[in-house]
């Protein structure tokens, strides 16, 4: 079963060139989004880290297709995106179950919409809750999941589907830190035994770190990517290697101290939020870890 | 069985027959009044314009002891439950009406902007008009006075089913229909799996609220309008048995019907929030 389900995996690559996204007409208008470009590779698992409300979320919708970009363009295995698609499934912050179906039927929604529910995608749906750890929980309503559950449930529904992109927008934020450490195994486990094309954005260091294979650390508004980092740790990972891995806290100061940077400037420019990372950092580097 | 040993319970059951027992005393005031005790309250009611030798309001209403004999004596009577009969058929066919046109037509405002831009102007402006008002025009409209009343009722509930669904579905989580569009759901899927149970828990309460609204409309509708008197006796409903009894002279049976009318919409309220909860069951898990 698990072989059968990795066979249809088809990953795809996403290029974003150039792309600037503004709202607002005239005078007030405002840059969110400012000469993007990127890739996101094959079969790899890529980790946005910006701070936070630096247009991230933005990006999201702009890969998700449910806006367009005001320049430049975004592509999907060469071909333009325009609109949402199943190719390119989007986890939001806030959980999107929907609160009138069981488990089970969040899901079978997708292959149900679109006429796909066959025997064999039913085995899937089995197999998927079963990697996220809710088989029995498959007869409950999001309402009586806690909220690790969720957004396992949630993992699972957009899975079914088999996009070649899996978006995530700081799916596991609000979580406390042992779900949160508990989610980042679970889905760590589902991309290395299928290896999909995953973008994951977070404002979380440690979270980046332990998940990515390629860390797009970004500025603050307008969003332009400052650095990208290699995350060359092997595979699969597991928490505890990872705190005694010197590589590992090297890639994390690497990170830390372009963000700080950003920080930096932006504090510069008056941004409260800035000053509160700003001296986070200062104080974490006195502690010299 | 839990209910029954719960303190709420006997404080609701020790309040009924406190009230009950003060409106005994109450309604009989003329006689413990007469005693030569009572005689300053007797001057003081005097003094502030009331009738001396009995409490006001209170003291003119019939006591609960009569109200049971005078509903004893009128259960044995056909032409009670035929007012029962009578005014559930008008509630139900309204109700029903209103929830087969209101249903479809709050969805279509809600989901369609075309539909929204012209029905919904028109809506707003008939919404203000009371019920009640569309009585005489009712009238001279339909046919059959029965279906006059059944039209009136059925307007008290329709607006309230209406708003009630447009709000309902304009409130889902736009997030909800990102979710199910990017999963490569139909129009059609989208409106029949998200639209339409998003909207089911405000379908219910709409409904829940309009029957409410129902019995009021139909007991002042088969007041006003005389009742059906062609069906004979007092086969008018049951409001026109409450005017009725007021037209006779007998104010324990205008109690009865008062307290009947009270019993029919609080039993079709439940019916309907018990259904509905059937329909929901995603609610009653959190």
């Amino acid at each position: 079963m698990a072989d059968d389900s990795a066979n249809r995996v088809q990953a795809g690559e996403i290029a974003v060139e150039g792309v600037s996204k503004s709202y607002g007409m005239a005078k007030m208008q405002k840059e969110v989004v400012r000469g993007c470009t990127f890739t996101i590779e094959r079969g790899k698992l890529t980790v946005m880290i910006g701070p936070s409300g630096c247009g991230k979320s933005t990006l999201i919708r702009l890969l998700a297709g449910f806006e367009s970009p005001s320049a430049g363009r975004i592509a999907l295995d060469g071909e333009e995106i325009r609109s949402p698609s199943r190719d390119r499934l989007v986890l939001f912050q806030e959980s999107a179950l929907f609160p009138w179906m069981t488990t089970w039927n969040n899901v079978m929604y997708g292959p149900r919409a679109r006429g796909e529910a066959g025997p064999e995608t039913v085995e899937f749906a089995e197999f998927l809750l079963q990697k996220v750890g809710l088989t029995e929980f498959r007869n409950k309503y999001p309402g009586q999941l806690s909220g690790g559950m969720q957004r396992r449930a949630e993992l699972a529904r957009a899975m079914i589907n088999n996009p070649k992109v899996m978006i995530l927008d700081e799916p596991f934020r609000g979580l406390d830190a042992m779900t949160k450490e508990l989610m980042w195994e679970y889905y760590s486990r589902l991309f290395e035994e299928n290896r999909r094309t995953n973008f994951f954005v977070t404002t979380d260091i440690d979270e980046a770190v332990f998940l990515a294979d390629r860390i797009l650390v970004m500025s603050n508004i307008p969003t332009q990517v400052r650095a990208e980092i290699e995350v060359d740790l092997p595979r699969p990972r597991r928490l505890a290697d990872l705190v005694e891995s010197d590589r590992a806290n090297d890639i994390k100061k690497q990170a830390l101290s372009i963000l700080h940077a950003e920080a930096m400037r932006s504090f510069s420019r008056g941004s409260k939020a800035a000053a509160d990372f700003v001296e986070a950092y200062l104080k974490r580097e006195s502690r010299g870890s | 069985m839990k209910v029954l040993g719960s303190q709420a319970f006997w404080r609701g059951i020790v309040a009924i027959v406190v009230f009950l027992v003060l409106w005994e005393i109450g309604s009989r005031s003329k006689m413990w009044m007469a005693y030569e005790v009572f005689s300053p309250l007797r001057e003081a009611l005097g003094a502030m314009g009331f009738k001396k030798n009995y409490l006001p309001w209170v003291g003119a209403v019939p006591a609960p002891s009569g109200v049971v004999m005078a509903w004893v004596d009128v259960l044995g009577h056909a032409g009670y439950w035929q007012s029962w009969y009578m005014s559930f058929l008008r509630v139900i066919g309204g109700f029903a009406a209103a929830m087969l046109i209101g249903i479809p037509f709050g969805l279509m405002l809600a989901v369609n902007r075309v539909a929204h831009g012209i029905g919904f102007p028109t809506f707003e402006v008939l919404r203000p008009i009371p019920p009640l008002a569309w009585v005489p025009a009712s009238i001279i409209f339909w046919p059959t006075q029965e279906l006059a009343i059944m039209f009136i009722t059925f307007l008290g509930a329709f607006y309230t089913i209406v708003i009630n669904v447009v709000g309902g579905a304009k409130s889902i989580d736009v997030r909800y229909f990102h979710a199910a569009q990017s999963m490569g759901a139909s129009r059609w899927d989208i409106f029949r799996r998200i639209v339409l149970p998003g909207t089911l828990p405000s379908i219910v309460v709409g409904s829940a609220v309009g029957m409410g609204i129902t019995w009021e409309v139909v007991v002042a509708a088969e007041m006003i309008s005389g009742g059906g008197s062609q069906m004979g006796g007092s086969g008018g409903g049951l409001g026109f048995f409450i005017w009725n009894s007021y037209v006779g002279g007998s104010y324990e049976q205008i109690v009865v019907g008062m307290i009947s009318i009270g019993i029919a919409g609080f039993f079709s309220s439940e019916l309907l929030r018990g259904f509905g909860s059937l329909l929901t069951p995603w609610l009653k898990v959190r």
